[in-house]
């Protein structure tokens, strides 16, 4: 198997001690050794181990060799590519060598971590350096991609994340537009009466930002939207945005609202205010909504349903309303998108023991935020379901669908301290005893634990255990009549019944229920929870695998509205950062289809994650977009008829690669395939 | 017509001889056949899982054997009695998790030349068949005389619901499979927050006062939604809260009257059956005033003839020697 061409490679291979984490399982000496001695026939001229490859020393090894030993080659056996490969073709490249002929073999994730015994790790880890010698052998060298970059981004989502992304961006000079689902922008965020720790009034905050969002000369705002094809490639994205009909014209609506005042037909509104409240079938969700504009809503609109009315119509000063509007779809150029898509509460229906839906005095969180909010459906008067009595004490209970192995392991961050909260607005407004029901106190960050500090000495009551079940069910003298709380206290080491006369639930927070179409959508993935993956958890939190997607907001996992601004910021500088340099290099390793070979099946076309192959109807084959292209290799394994290949990971490459780790590189001649 | 392997266990011949005739009168025109697992044994009850494993298993295990045995088409055991269903499915189910228990159990009943394959019997409760085989379409299709105006607390007790290993119900706090059939018979059926609730189990014997607690819980909570009666499926809970209520009531110095029914008898009531058919009279809290509310007269319990006075017997008693009560 040794050819005239493999003789003429000078490789070197690197063996990384990364500390203790690779040398404390393998032995580096004896895998440097191996590399050195049974792999000289297949080029290898110089062998080393270091302490640390990717320090600057370590680096410096590789530069000095390549230029003093004139290596071709350069096999770096340390940690995941995802960590280093860079840093190690970034050396390459400064020696004089092309980048793309260095290769990493990760002796760390695939060997010491996962490997125990010494002996088994170390021969491993011989095997994996043969592999990535024979592998490197094949590599040819190559020169990334460019792509310029259109400066416009797209942010999908009006809540606070996606508000601040846009304002971020379009304050720089670079225009946004915005798709919001809803009628208005404002998300979550604007449903809330009081924010923690603070107490900052929601909409004081919040409204000047979507005044500014509605106003920006760079923002181009689509509410009542949603994006329904995304086509092309980081840089180059074409979207297509189904505009749904308001059926008001927006060009002569002065969003007076004589049409809402007029509109004869009521129905509980289950979006903003969370089932608690009424609206009108024209409608804004609230006075300060962004646009101003009102949205007919066709299946409860009694013209639409049964033919006759238009009351709207007859009263609309401006005659800006139009019952012909259809969907209408726009398509746009963006070069970056940011999905700031939020969340959906917990339906705490699941959890039948706590008796949400069944008895009349368990609310949900979100309810309870449009009962304590000035502008909700009793004017911020805290009352029970009758809304007319105030209780004279309440229950608030943690965790709900979150912590628990039965709905969600999850903790949805925000729960403590909206119990908090809420604690804290029962008892300004009503001055009832107020028990919270908890598992464990989490108030981490600025303010957070002195706000506790503030509730604890405001005299609310705290009760450490998980409620078991909230019943109506009246068992003791002075609990007819109310709310009966059984929970373990497991601070007092038993059990206790707290009668109260209104249960709130602290429910946790849940992926949009169809988080994971949007991801389809958008060419990226979600945890096995339903949140967006970020392209790392710790490091790179906005960013996606996808390039050129980025995710801010609850829409990543919970959190609160700090972390969800500070994450829509984060999002925006990324955007910014791409677009002001003008174009991308992108990693050159694509797959390509032989258009011999095609023979136009398509299995390929619907596998590709990214819908990076078209087809050419007219000469029936299947092309590849470069630029989209992730390098992934599915396609590469899926076609049956061998024509698709991947720079990088071509056929060549993978097969020595295999023959390398089977050593059949240093086993006697005649062993081979 | 639905075939099914059939476990009575061994109330249904005694305590709930009302489940069982109502049972067998409803099975007729529902065309429910019920094939009785030949010469089954105890199903263990509550507390014989608890002492040790491989004697308890095996005990259950020779029935899941003999119904495997006797199994021709249909692989479904039907349990009426709630821990005789929690007993079957919770054996066949740890034979299926644990390699080394299904070993042991086999092992045993190998004595007895019986064997036992773990997972391939079906083990459902009478209600779940009757919800999801029979249908409640089907059901009510033959209420001729509804349960209209008869307020009814439907009461699961523990077994059934949970730990549900093959997730057969709505849910294991609030289920809601027995009002949905209970309103299909036309009754009005109450929110009952207790309705997987504790009746005190086998407390009954070994702490009295535990059970009477447990049971007023139960009994007053039906009371303060103003229920004619409390339906159940169990006769562990029939008994505890029938045969203990006066009881019950002598120790918290209550008032409380609250017959409890079987959901069968129930089922034959809205059928038309006549209650003699039913086993309705049985019970020891008199159902009369609920069930003239939808127009049933509670059959009178024919008086017992009185037994004739023993001897009066002269001389003295001999002590008591091994074997004299088989010889009497």
């Amino acid at each position: 198997m040794t050819t005239e061409k493999d003789k003429e490679h000078k490789v070197g291979v690197y063996v990384c001690h990364c500390g203790s984490n690779i040398a404390g399982v393998v032995d580096v000496e004896d895998v440097r050794d191996f590399a050195a001695k049974d792999l000289e026939g297949r080029g290898v001229v110089v062998s080393r181990d270091y302490k640390f490859m990717c320090s600057s020393l370590g680096q410096e090894l590789i530069e000095k060799d390549i230029e003093e030993l004139d290596l071709d080659r350069v096999v770096v056996a340390a940690c995941s590519p995802h960590l280093h490969e860079k840093t190690f073709r970034n050396a390459c490249s400064k020696g004089g060598l092309n980048p793309y002929l260095c290769e990493l073999v990760s002796i760390r994730e695939q060997v010491s971590w996962v490997t125990t015994d010494k002996g088994q790790a170390t021969e491993k880890a011989k095997a994996m350096v043969s592999g990535g010698v024979e592998r490197v052998l094949q590599n040819d060298p190559l020169e990334p991609l460019s792509v310029p970059i259109h400066p416009a981004t797209l942010v999908v989502g009006g809540g606070i994340a996606g508000i601040q992304a846009a304002l971020e961006i379009a304050d720089s000079g670079f225009p946004v537009i915005m798709v919001e689902r809803e009628p208005s922008i404002g998300g979550h965020m604007a449903q809330f009466d009081k924010t923690f720790p603070t107490l900052d009034c929601a909409a004081c905050i919040l409204t000047p930002k979507m005044v500014d969002v509605g106003g920006h000369q760079n923002i181009t705002m689509h509410t009542w939207s949603e994006v329904v094809r995304v086509d092309g490639y980081v840089g180059n994205f074409t979207v297509t945005i189904k505009k749904k009909p308001r059926y008001i014209d927006e060009d002569l609506c002065t969003g007076c609202g004589i049409c809402t005042d007029k509109c004869p037909k009521k129905i509980i509104d289950e979006v903003f205010e969370a089932g608690l409240g009424y609206r009108k079938a024209v409608y804004t969700p609230f006075p300060q909504a962004v646009p101003k504009y009102p949205v007919i809503d066709y299946d409860n609109c009694i013209y639409f349903q049964k033919g006759t009315c238009k009351a709207c119509e007859k009263f609309c000063p401006t005659e800006a309303i139009d019952f012909n509007q259809e969907d209408e779809y726009i398509t746009i150029q963006v070069g970056n998108i940011i999905l700031a898509t939020g969340y959906d509460l917990f339906d705490a229906r699941r959890v039948t023991q706590y008796g949400y839906g069944r008895l009349a005095n368990v609310f949900t969180s979100l309810e309870f935020e449009r009962l304590s909010n000035a502008a909700g459906p009793t004017n911020g008067e805290i009352v029970l379901r009758d809304g007319v009595t105030q209780p004279s004490s309440v229950g608030i209970i943690h965790c709900v669908g979150s912590r628990d192995r039965n709905y969600n392991n999850y903790c949805s961050v925000i729960c403590c301290m909206q119990g908090l909260k809420f604690a804290h607005l029962v008892k300004e407004r009503t001055g009832a005893t107020v028990y919270n029901f908890y598992i464990d106190m989490r108030t981490a960050y600025k303010a957070y634990d002195e706000f506790y500090q503030r509730v604890l000495e405001e005299g609310t009551l705290f009760v450490r255990g998980k409620v078991a079940e909230v019943t109506d069910a009246a068992r003791l003298p002075g609990e007819e009549g109310k709310l009966i709380i059984q929970t373990e206290d497991t601070l007092a080491g038993k059990q206790r019944r707290i009668p109260v006369d209104m249960v709130i639930l602290s429910s946790g927070l849940e992926p949009r229920h169809d988080a994971y179409d949007v991801a389809k959508l958008f060419g990226i993935a979600c945890s096995s929870d339903g949140w967006f993956t970020e392209k790392h958890p710790k490091l790179d939190p906005v960013a996606t695998m996808t390039e050129g997607i980025f995710i801010a907001g609850v829409a990543q996992g919970p959190k609160d509205i700090p972390t969800s601004v500070a994450q829509g910021a984060a999002a925006a500088a990324r955007v910014l950062g791409r677009i002001q340099q003008g174009e991308i290099e992108l990693e050159p390793v694509r797959a390509s289809v032989d258009q011999n070979k095609c023979s136009g099946c398509r299995i390929c076309n619907t596998l590709c994650p990214f819908n990076a192959i078209l087809f050419h109807e007219d000469r029936m084959v299947s092309e590849i977009n470069p630029a989209l292209c992730q390098g992934c290799g599915t396609c590469v394994a899926a076609c049956p008829a061998g024509a698709i290949s991947g720079t990088g990971f071509s056929n060549d490459q993978i097969m020595s690669q295999i023959e390398g780790l089977l050593m059949l590189n240093v086993a006697p001649v005649g062993g081979a395939v | 017509m639905k075939e099914y392997l059939y476990y009575p266990g061994c109330s249904m011949e005694s305590n709930a001889k009302a489940y069982q005739e109502s049972l067998t009168s409803i099975s007729k025109p529902l065309e429910l056949v019920l094939s009785e697992i030949a010469d089954w044994n105890c199903c263990g009850a509550t507390e014989y899982v608890g002492i040790s494993l491989t004697p308890a298993y095996a005990l259950i295990g020779r029935n899941l054997a003999l119904a495997e045995q006797q199994s021709n088409g249909t692989k479904t055991v039907v349990a009426p009695c709630s821990a005789c269903y929690l007993n079957l499915a919770k054996a066949d189910y740890y034979m299926r998790e644990r390699p080394l228990l299904e070993k042991n159990v086999n092992t045993a009943l190998s004595a007895g030349n019986l064997h036992y394959n773990p997972g391939s019997l079906e083990i459902r409760h009478l209600l779940d068949v009757l919800m999801n085989d029979i249908g409640l379409e089907e059901i009510e299709r033959h209420v001729v005389r509804p349960l209209s105006g008869l307020r009814v607390a439907p009461y699961l007790g523990c077994m059934v619901p949970r730990p549900d290993y093959e997730h057969r119900w709505s849910d294991p706090e609030h289920p809601i499979e027995l009002d949905q059939l209970l309103k299909v018979l036309g009754a009005e059926v109450i929110d009952f927050p207790l309705k997987t609730h504790c009746c005190g189990g086998h407390m009954t014997q070994i702490s009295p006062n535990t059970a009477f607690e447990l049971i007023r819980r139960l009994i007053s909570s039906a009371d303060q939604y103003h229920a004619d009666l409390m339906v159940t499926l169990c006769p562990m809970c029939q008994m505890n809260l029938d045969a203990y209520q006066t009881e019950t009531n002598r120790h918290f110095g209550t008032n409380y009257h609250m017959p409890i029914l079987f959901f069968t008898q129930l089922i034959g009531l809205a059928f038309g059956m006549d209650p003699k058919d039913l086993g309705v009279g049985l019970e020891l809290t008199d159902a009369s005033a609920a069930l003239n509310k939808i127009g049933v007269e509670v059959p009178k319990e024919e008086p017992k003839p009185r037994r004739k006075p023993r001897k009066k017997q002269t001389g003295l008693p001999m002590p008591k020697m091994p074997g004299d009560e088989e010889a009497e």
